[in-house]
This record gives structure tokens, C-alpha cells and sequence, in this order.
């Protein structure tokens, strides 16, 4: 079955536009909960209270503060909230062309992918020429409100356009120190290194399930019908010390298992 | 702060454990939710029938099955149902760094080294860096199994947590027709565009929405009815400003306890 589009826009590169609609390349999962009150078994409900007197506040009673300083707040109203509001937009405005390298992944935020809405010719043409490139575009654009930067590339001969992080969301591994204490020897890295790469291999996404998903699916299918088995306790496993035998002992059983294989 | 998740990295017969706090911040400087008088609020959760307010003990985790008939499972049911193997951070697979398309990426955390193994957790970041490559597995934190990606970065190991191929869509499920033959002109055209507009690095874009909200507020916070002071007020842990997370960082990564 075919997705609908969230939504629908213009790619503008240069003096060069191309109508694209947008399609979300992901979806979440996760097995979804309700919380239900414990006594009843009946869904529950959320409202804001006064932590000290205990009681409601109603929805319309209620007030926007930015905290300015701890313990000092701004009060924002209706009016300021919608000033603040980006200018309603369709253009995606690619700027600037950056190598696919160039952006670290601790950036790519949610994906979409955009398909052609009309100009096929040039929607193919532009997927390809991302990908000849080896570029990804960095795209300004706004939507339902809010504004977003993304990283536009050619993937399977398509266009996909991934929500980027602005630089206040990602923490800059620079600004860490090294971790301390005693540095491996020589020798050890060098096993490490041989350890590694005998684990080295292909990424196949196809290799990764989601088993835990399953097993809960599983269980409360059976609890459904009244006969929950029983799960056992949770073991804390010993943690090895010594690095050198370790790794050497590691590699001797790889290559037994490589052997027998 | 205490750590989002600890457990044991592992490849091949040497364990490393740590703790993982996150890499990634909300940069949304989110409003706080204020009474008549300026109290700041709290959310609670209630019992729709009665409006009786409840206490995290008094409520429970349902599965709706059928419309309005569900199936509880408590915390110890879902702890226990995570594979044995999910429970660690157990490297089997090493990839080349470029290797993952980003498509799967989902959030950031930082690894730091616990409990004394900080030689095997500098040995397994060198030994990755110099390969250049990712480790790879699955793992179970706060009941949500992830696949995750190990990163050597600057000496210190980073987690990206990633997507599963089945929540990943193809072009093809999305319902996008199939490729056009393409004209080499048409290509060449857009060759000639992204090239002529080319840099060689990303910059990340500063948070302008965030900006103009601290710009406003400086603004109206001129007039005193728009502001709220509050005498002795003691902010829960979670809500501590972002800087805090990089001190916590610093003070883990350099062996302080």
C-alpha cells in the first residue's frame, strides 16, 4: 500500500525549481503502551497541578514563563507565541553542496523521502547527479511551523532529505578530555587491532532483529489467554579482568571457530 | 546526573564496562507551564472516572488488545524478557566507518569508562580508530531493544542507536514509481550546479527559533508584570541546563567518581 505524502514542496537550487512531496522514510516500532490506573485497569489522564496545594489548573488558566535566569520568568502570551512564528513556506532552498563525508551522523535526525510531484525528468536527473557527486545539498525549509536544516542526497537513484541537528543539540566530542588511566601497550593493541579485524565484516541491516519486540508481543499474547509463562530472574554476569590473556585467548577461540566453520 | 544506561561493552572475550549519558540535547528552550499567580505547575496523572490523582505506584503499563481490553506487564516482566545477549553491548560485527547509511541513525550517547576498565576502553577506541572501523550489535535500554553503532571518536567512545531494518521504509513500499530512464544532459546540468556551489565542510546551523525566543523575553522582561520571581527555588535534576551534561562528562571521562 502506497503512503500518502505529508507534505508538499518546491525545491529551489539556483534559479532551477522542482516540485517534490515529502514522505516519511521511517516508522517507529515500538510496542506501545497505555498507562491505566492500577486499581481499575481504566486508562488515565493528564492535567497540570499546583505542586503545593494539590489542585488543578485549568487549561485556560494557565501561563507561559521562559525561565531567563533560575527561578525568574518571562511571561509569554498567545500574541508573542505566534510573532515568533517562522513565515509560512513551500520552498526547500538548497544552498550549498557539502561531500556525504563532510556531515558527522551525530547530525542526521529523522529521514524523509521526497518524490516528484510533476517534473520526473529533472526529480531522477538531480538524485543522480547527488550521487555521481558523492554531495549532499544543505536545505533551509519550513514546515507546519517550525524550521528545519537537512541533509538532501541521492540514495538508490531517489532523493532523500534528512532532518539535520542545529549546532546547540549536538555535543562536541572537542570540548571532552582523553579518559584517563593507564594507557595499552604496544603489543596490545596490536592483538586488539587483530581481534577486530577478524570480526570485521559487511554492514547487512537484514542481520539485526528486534527479538526483545517479539518476545514481549509473544508473552502478552499468551497472558492474554491466561497462561503467562514463567520468566526467569535476571543474572549479573562476572566481568573479566586481565587484558592480555584475554584478548590472546579471544583470538585463539575466533580462529578455532573459523576452523571448524 | 546519573547515567542513562550502564552494561558492559564486549568483543570477543574482553568486556569494557561503562556508563552512557546522552550526546544529543533538546535545544528547544521549552516553556515552562505557569499557574494564575506565576507557580510554576506539575503534571500529574489522574483516574478519568474518579479525577482522583495518582502515584507512579498506582498505576500500571497496559497492551490494549481488543478495543478497551488490555493486558498489563509490569517492569520485572519486561526486564526479564530481554534476550540474554541483549543485556550487554556484545561487538560480534565490526563495519568501516562509512559503511552505515544515515538513514538509520537515530540518537547520539557517550560511552565513558566504569568501574576501573579504563585501559579496555582505551584499548578497544585505539584499536577501532586505527582500523578505522564501527562496532556493531544490539542492545536492550529502558525497554527498547536498538541496534547500535560504536564510534571511535577524538579517543572516547560514542553509541549511535539505529533503526531496524523493518522500520526503515524502501522507495518502493512509499509507493514511488519506478526510475525514469535519465538524460545524461539533465545530470550534467545539475553537475555543473552542485559543484559551483561545493564547500568542503558542513557547518551546523545555530538555533535562530531559540535566539528570537531569549530576544523577546529580554524585551518583555522590561516591564515588571511580565515577570515571575520565585524565592527558594530548587529545580528537579532533569531539568539542569545542558552545560551540566558536559560536566558530568568531563569529571566521568577523567576518572573522578
Amino acid at each position: 500500500m502506497a503512503a500518502r505524502a505529508i507534505w508538499k514542496g518546491e525545491l529551489k537550487l539556483g534559479t532551477q525549481k522542482l516540485p517534490v512531496k515529502l514522505y516519511s522514510a521511517v516508522e517507529d516500532k515500538s510496542v506501545r503502551f497505555h498507562i491505566l490506573d492500577d486499581s481499575k485497569r481504566n486508562r488515565v489522564k493528564q492535567h497540570m497541578v499546583n505542586p503545593e496545594s494539590g489542585k488543578e489548573v485549568e487549561p485556560k488558566e494557565i501561563r507561559k514563563g521562559y525561565e531567563i535566569e533560575p527561578g525568574r520568568f518571562v511571561i509569554l502570551d498567545e500574541e508573542d507565541l505566534e510573532a515568533l512564528k517562522p513565515e509560512p513556506s513551500r520552498e526547500i532552498e538548497v544552498r550549498e553542496f557539502v561531500p556525504i563525508d563532510g556531515i558527522p551522523q551525530q547530525f542526521y535526525e529523522r529521514p524523509y523521502f521526497l518524490g516528484p510531484d510533476g517534473n520526473q525528468a529533472d526529480y531522477f536527473a538531480l538524485a543522480q547527479a547527488l550521487e555521481n557527486q558523492k554531495r549532499e545539498g544543505i536545505a533551509h525549509w519550513v514546515m507546519r511551523n517550525k524550521e528545519y536544516t537537512g541533509a538532501l542526497g541521492g540514495q538508490g537513484g531517489y532523493l532523500v532529505l534528512s532532518t539535520l541537528r542545529n549546532e546547540g543539540e549536538v555535543i562536541d566530542v572537542g570540548k571532552l578530555p582523553k579518559p584517563a588511566g593507564q594507557a595499552p601497550t604496544k603489543k596490545e593493541i596490536e592483538l586488539a587491532k587483530h581481534l577486530v579485524s577478524m570480526l570485521e565484516g559487511e554492514f547487512n541491516p537484514a542481520d539485526y532483529k528486534d527479538e526483545y519486540r517479539e518476545r514481549v508481543l509473544e508473552f502478552i499474547a499468551k497472558k492474554a489467554k491466561g497462561h503467562a509463562p514463567r520468566l526467569a530472574a535476571v543474572k549479573t554476569k562476572r566481568k573479566t579482568t586481565s587484558l592480555d590473556s584475554v584478548l590472546a585467548k579471544s583470538i585463539a577461540s575466533l580462529k578455532k571457530g573459523k576452523r571448524a566453520a | 546526573m546519573r547515567p542513562f544506561w550502564s552494561g558492559t561493552i564486549t568483543f570477543g572475550l574482553v568486556s569494557v564496562p561503562v556508563n552512557l549519558y546522552p550526546a544529543n540535547r533538546s535545544n528547544k528552550t521549552s516553556l515552562r507551564m505557569l499557574g494564575p499567580d506565576g507557580e510554576p505547575l506539575a503534571r500529574k496523572y489522574y483516574a478519568e472516572k474518579t479525577g482522583k490523582d495518582l502515584e507512579a505506584d498506582e498505576m500500571v503499563r497496559g497492551y490494549e488488545t481488543d478495543a478497551g481490553k488490555f493486558v498489563t506487564i509490569s517492569d520485572e516482566e519486561l526486564e526479564r524478557l530481554a534476550p540474554e545477549k541483549t543485556r550487554d553491548i556484545d561487538l560480534t560485527r565490526f563495519v568501516k566507518e562509512d559503511a552505515i547509511p544515515p538513514l538509520y541513525f537515530e540518537r547520539g550517547y557517550f560511552l565513558t569508562p566504569a568501574g576501573n576498565s579504563e585501559k579496555a576502553y582505551r584499548l578497544l577506541a585505539e584499536a577501532m580508530k586505527e582500523r578505522r572501523d564501527v562496532g556493531v550489535a544490539t542492545f536492550v535500554m529502558r525497554g527498547k531493544e536498538r541496534p547500535v553503532a560504536i564510534f571511535s571518536d577524538n579517543g572516547i567512545l560514542r553509541a549511535e542507536t539505529m533503526r531496524f531494518p523493518d522500520e526503515v521504509r524502501s522507495f518502493k513500499q512509499v509507493g514511488l514509481s519506478a526510475k525514469k530512464t535519465v538524460s545524461p544532459t539533465a545530470v550534467r546540468k545539475f553537475e555543473t550546479l552542485i559543484k559551483r556551489k561545493s564547500k568542503r565542510q558542513f557547518t551546523p546551523d545555530k538555533d535562530e527559533a531559540a535566539d528570537r525566543l531569549l530576544k523577546l523575553a529580554k524585551k518583555k522582561q522590561a516591564k515588571p508584570s511580565n515577570v515571575v520571581q520565585l524565592k527558594d527555588y530548587q529545580r528537579q535534576d532533569d531539568e539542569r541546563p545542558a552545560i551540566d551534561l558536559i560536566q558530568v562528562l568531563k569529571k566521568s571521562l577523567s576518572g573522578r567518581k
